[in-house]
């Protein structure tokens, strides 16, 4: 297909500016013509051919909306149409962020109650909206054990992650200063508790885990974890990434987390938009509660408000107050499931990865099999010793047959990683036909292994040249 | 399968080669066993001229499409030369490890820090066993 | 309502596959007493009706002001049609990271369109995805900056946007970097005898801003040469992506990094999110950059497609080595972002033109009045600080009329006194600014 800069024409244009209704004054008489460009070079076309060319584009692109999305970690579940318009009412998009708070009520009592509630679900005493998306989250999270041991004087300089652990765990550490120990998993998938009392000294400022971990699996010791961890007064975070499993069923702040993240674009069902924009909640215990980024919204009777003086916070990590919009629909999604419902979706997106657990053992290895949560773990293991057909190749061949593949080569500790995450908005008869497209597939592996390795055979291109494109990078179109 | 490790050189553990080139100078790089594990090399990173480096300590880096892996030193000196080829053609270490896709020259601290090193022999052993 | 599509019979299939009764048992790993036994304390949920008409009923608690005089980071402008119908698109939006190219070819080339369009612009020869927002963006090249020279001061100017001094200073502390500010000159622009006293061959990076928090253009050819004079790197921040339709990039005058807020480019308000943070380096950094890069390559049998490439800078790859642990990018904000400049095409100027002479005549307008007075002599973009003899008094009689008001500069700036920072757009009438200014007269 070609590039919208091939498809432009000297002259044409989508759009008209209005006349100027003010004196006609030179630019060169306001700033000096040193300071001033020459046109951007950028495209120029009629509106249907930019519409056109967008519409090809996203006939070109799998969302949720087209099909089944299994990708682990990742929570791809239904985005709910109320949401996407109510986020689009005037009241919420243009509105300034410095407008006077008389004129944004509604923008603040959005954020004060979403916090309330995410408190309420998570057991934390507070939250912050502010951070733009997991990552960022993760990172502030960090910050606020950075800044809570800087506060009680104490040198910690290192930070326990599990081999399991998504790479931006480590990232983030290892942006706040902390190095990095690496703590193995046990032969059942949970955290080797030996090795974690050992790990754990007073140089330690805390374990960041992800409950339930990457393989699925809820840390049944969870209790001894939160234990050794806080005998040495370290801080026990936890990557809430995997959130969809529990709500409703445990609360991490029982369990003994003081930190923890949430993708609101995960859990709470808001858009992933292409990879973004996303929203990272951060909460945390009381005493953590004063080191959380300001600004911060406040009840005064009916009134709400924001206040800025906190001394003790990290400071700012994002301009203004966070994703506002993307905190809307997390909103509605709350308000539309109420208790029940955001119970009712833990529990079926658990029942739909044991479901599709069980309707797959028989066709890929299962390295940890027990009850697994909201994803399940599957190895690729024995389709490479039988027929050289790797996992990205099955990957590839659910291309062929209309899914989104599930997350591969995740965790790192299981060789040729399956990760299937359902999602609970997904039908039996939608499971039922994946479960068996994944068994054809391995029948054909059998039989048939250059097929499936030659995959995808019906894409709007094959596989690509990864190679080519990392040797000789062009990211930017006509510079190479 | 690998080419076979010559016998004018040394070998490290982490897959280095090394091979003396008199007046106190090596010239380095990875091995053949190497360059197969990490598939299609797309970036090398080289060291600075000049840079001094311990034995067994992180000299460069090799990046293929989803891995990042260090390259030790094989000896502790001095960073003399590099292999600026690689800057644009990175390939040449798949496909001539032990020839036109060496890494660097070093000037050595302690010439005696080669017999730490392996010989041909025993690092094919070495690579035999890693495989079972 | 719940989005949950199981009947009781689909329920009972499937716990008799799995073996269980109930699907309590699935949760039988969590330890007894930590298991919620009721309901959590939440409102009850609610029909889809029902929830339209309270989000309705809370968004109009906001006001939706027929005049915004408030610019300071955040820009009202007009968005063509276009933009809300592609990024409507639910291919796009219930999307996630185009990780599966053959199926991910229509975001990759979008953002591979979007990158080629951010580096135009900017003047610079690579551009990535996109970040979190300008704030963030910064912050992230004084953190690449530092980590790439191995050195660990950071200079700022006054004149850079509060908020992301604030975002630098925190990802600075968190680093362990120290963090040195200059002022700015009567002018407006840089006080170029603190830049060169405060750069030294500790310095990993200057960080400025243009045109700066006060409106104010500033002259980067003039400042390169002090900065890498020393070895240090220049970070050109901006907030007002429109001015990049007229002003000369900094890009093309020696700067590093182009790092800036890419919301004015067709991104609603939003109160403040979400935006897009817009980065783009020299060709030296592309190894380096944070974030995603789409690149062009071929399939098997030859024909361009498109691929998230460059991974291995990235934490999923580089983990603990590597320089950012951005994930989750801006992409949708960045689709929108390409689809208005597609849109605008060579008009982005005349749009940029169209504010300096809006924002000139009302800057000119308020000079009439008794007691207010221009701050700074440099050239302004579509922002300007104006001296008046009591700004509260001024936004409280705009506020009145439903107007959102200029931002009073008495908190970051208390050295100015009473001043206000007004920006005004396109989308002022010369009506509008008739009327503001009998309003504040």
């Amino acid at each position: 297909m070609e590039l919208i800069f091939e498809k432009s024409r000297p002259g044409r244009t989508a759009t008209t500016i209005p006349e100027a209704d003010v004196p006609e004054v030179a630019i060169t008489d306001i700033i000096n013509k040193s300071l001033l460009r020459d046109d951007v070079d950028l495209p120029e076309v009629a509106e249907v051919d930019l519409i056109r060319h967008y519409t090809q584009l996203s006939k070109r692109n799998f969302g949720v909306d087209v099909g089944f999305y299994p990708l682990g970690s990742c929570t791809m579940k239904y985005n709910p149409k109320i949401n996407e318009e109510v986020s689009r009412l005037p009241g919420f998009t243009s509105l300034h962020p410095y407008s006077p708070v008389k004129f944004s009520q509604g923008s603040l009592q959005i954020m004060y109650e979403l916090r309330q509630y995410l408190s309420e679900i998570f057991g934390m005493a507070d939250f912050a909206l502010q951070p733009a998306a997991g990552a960022q989250g993760e990172l502030t999270g960090v910050m606020v054990i950075k800044k809570y041991f800087e506060k009680k004087g104490q040198k910690r300089t290192k930070i326990l992650i599990p081999d399991t652990a998504h790479g931006t765990n480590p990232a983030s550490s290892a942006l706040c200063g902390y190095s990095v120990v690496t703590v193995r998993s046990n032969a059942e998938g949970g955290v080797d508790i030996g090795q974690l009392r050992e790990l754990m000294t007073k140089d330690v400022a805390g374990l960041m885990i992800t409950n339930p971990n990457t393989l699925g699996l809820f840390e049944r010791n969870i209790e001894q974890v939160s234990e050794i961890v806080h005998r040495r007064g370290g801080i026990l975070y936890c990557d809430g990434a995997n959130a969809n499993a529990f709500m409703g069923a445990t609360k991490p702040g029982d369990l003994g987390i003081d930190v923890i993240q949430l993708n609101l674009h995960k859990t709470f069902s808001t858009p992933h938009g292409c990879g973004g924009p996303g929203s990272g909640p951060v909460g945390v215990r009381k005493d953590l509660v004063r080191h959380l980024p300001v600004p911060r919204v406040i009840k005064k009777g009916k009134r709400y408000d924001w206040k800025y003086e906190f001394p003790d916070s990290i400071g700012r990590v994002k301009t203004f107050y966070g994703n506002f919009n993307v905190m809307v629909k997390a909103y509605t999604y709350i308000r539309s499931l109420g208790p029940g419902g955001l119970k009712k979706a833990s529990e079926t997106a658990v029942l739909n990865a044991n479901y599709i657990k069980e309707r797959l053992r028989a066709w890929y290895d299962l390295p940890y099999d027990r009850i697994c949560m909201h994803e399940c773990v599957f190895s690729g293991k024995r389709q490479v010793k039988e027929s050289g057909v790797h996992t990205s190749d099955i990957a590839k061949r659910l291309l062929d047959y209309g899914y989104h593949p599930p997350t591969i080569y995740f965790p790192l500790i299981v060789p040729e990683a399956i990760m299937i995450e359902p999602n609970e908005t997904e039908s039996k008869e939608t499971l039922d036909a994946f479960c068996d497209t994944m068994i054809a597939i391995a029948k054909e592996a059998k039989e048939n292994p250059e097929l499936v390795k030659s995959a995808p055979l019906t894409t709007v291109v094959r596989r690509l040249d990864e190679v080519k494109a990392a040797r000789e990078p062009d990211v930017c179109w006509g510079r190479v | 399968m690998s080419k076979p490790n010559p016998a004018d050189r040394k070998y490290s553990k982490e897959h280095e080669w090394a091979m003396d080139e008199g007046a106190g100078t090596i010239r380095m790089g990875i091995t053949d066993h190497a360059q197969e594990l990490l598939t299609d090399i797309v970036f090398v990173e080289l060291p600075a001229i000049g840079k001094k480096v311990k034995q067994m300590e992180p000299m460069a880096v090799v990046e293929s499409v989803k891995s990042v892996s260090d390259v030790f030193s094989p000896v502790s000196g001095e960073v003399i030369e590099v292999n600026k080829e690689l800057e644009e053609h990175p390939e040449v270490v798949n496909e001539d490890a032990f020839g036109k896709g060496w890494i660097a020259k070093l000037k050595m601290d302690d010439p005696a820090e080669l017999n730490n090193l392996m010989d041909a022999a025993r690092y094919t052993e070495m690579i035999k066993e890693e495989k079972h | 309502m719940d989005y949950v599509p199981h009947t009781p019979e689909d329920q009972r299939q499937m716990t008799e596959i799995i073996g269980i009764k109930t699907v309590d048992e699935l949760f039988a790993d969590i330890p007894e007493r930590y298991k919620l036994k009721g309901l959590l304390d939440l409102p009850p949920g609610r029909s889809e009706q029902e929830v339209a008409t309270l989000m309705k009923g809370i968004s109009s608690r906001n006001a939706v002001p027929p005049i915004t005089l408030m610019g300071a980071g955040a820009y009202n402008h007009y968005i063509p049609a276009v933009v809300g119908h592609v990024i409507s698109r639910s291919e796009f939006y219930t999307a996630y990271t185009p990780y599966q190219a053959e199926i991910s070819q229509g975001i990759l080339q979008a953002i591979y369109e979007y990158q080629t369009m951010i580096a135009k612009a900017t003047g610079m020869q690579v551009a990535n995805a996109s970040m979190y927002d300008g704030a963030s963006a910064m912050a992230e090249a004084a953190v690449l900056a530092a980590k790439t020279l191995s050195r660990e001061k950071i200079v700022i100017v006054r004149s850079v946007h509060p908020e992301y001094r604030q975002v630098v200073g925190t990802y600075a502390w968190a680093n362990g970097y120290e963090v040195v500010e200059i002022p700015y000159g009567k002018s407006g622009q840089l006080d170029r005898d603190a830049l060169s006293n405060a750069v030294d061959d500790r310095t990993a990076a200057v960080l400025i801003q243009t045109p700066n928090f006060f409106g104010v253009v500033e002259d980067i050819a003039a400042i390169e040469p002090m900065v890498h004079a020393k070895g240090a790197l220049l970070v050109s921040a901006f907030t007002e992506a429109t001015s990049l339709g007229i002003l000369k990039p900094a890009g093309e005058m020696g700067a590093d990094f182009v790092v800036g807020e890419g919301q004015g480019f067709g991104n609603p308000m939003n109160y403040g999110g979400p935006y897009l943070g817009i980065f783009a380096s020299t060709d030296k950094f592309l190894r380096k950059i944070p974030g995603r890069l789409a690149g062009a390559t071929v399939d098997k049998e030859g024909k361009r497609g498109f691929v998230l490439t460059l991974q291995t800078r990235e934490q999923h790859i580089r983990r603990e080595r590597a320089t950012s642990n951005i994930c989750s990018n801006e992409a949708l904000c960045a689709l929108a972002a390409a689809v208005y400049l597609v849109s605008l095409g060579k008009n982005l100027k005349k749009l940029a033109e169209l504010n300096i002479r809006k924002a000139h005549y009302l800057k000119s307008r308020l000079s009439e009045l008794a007691g207010w007075e221009a701050v700074f002599t440099a050239p302004v973009y579509n922002e300007f600080v104006i001296h008046c003899p009591d700004p509260k008094m001024a936004n409280r009689k705009l506020e009145a009329a439903g107007i959102i008001g200029a931002y009073d500069l008495e908190k970051d700036y208390p050295e100015l006194g009473n001043s206000l920072l007004f920006c005004a757009t396109e989308m002022l009438t010369r009506d509008d600014i008739d009327r503001v200014v009998s309003l504040v007269a």
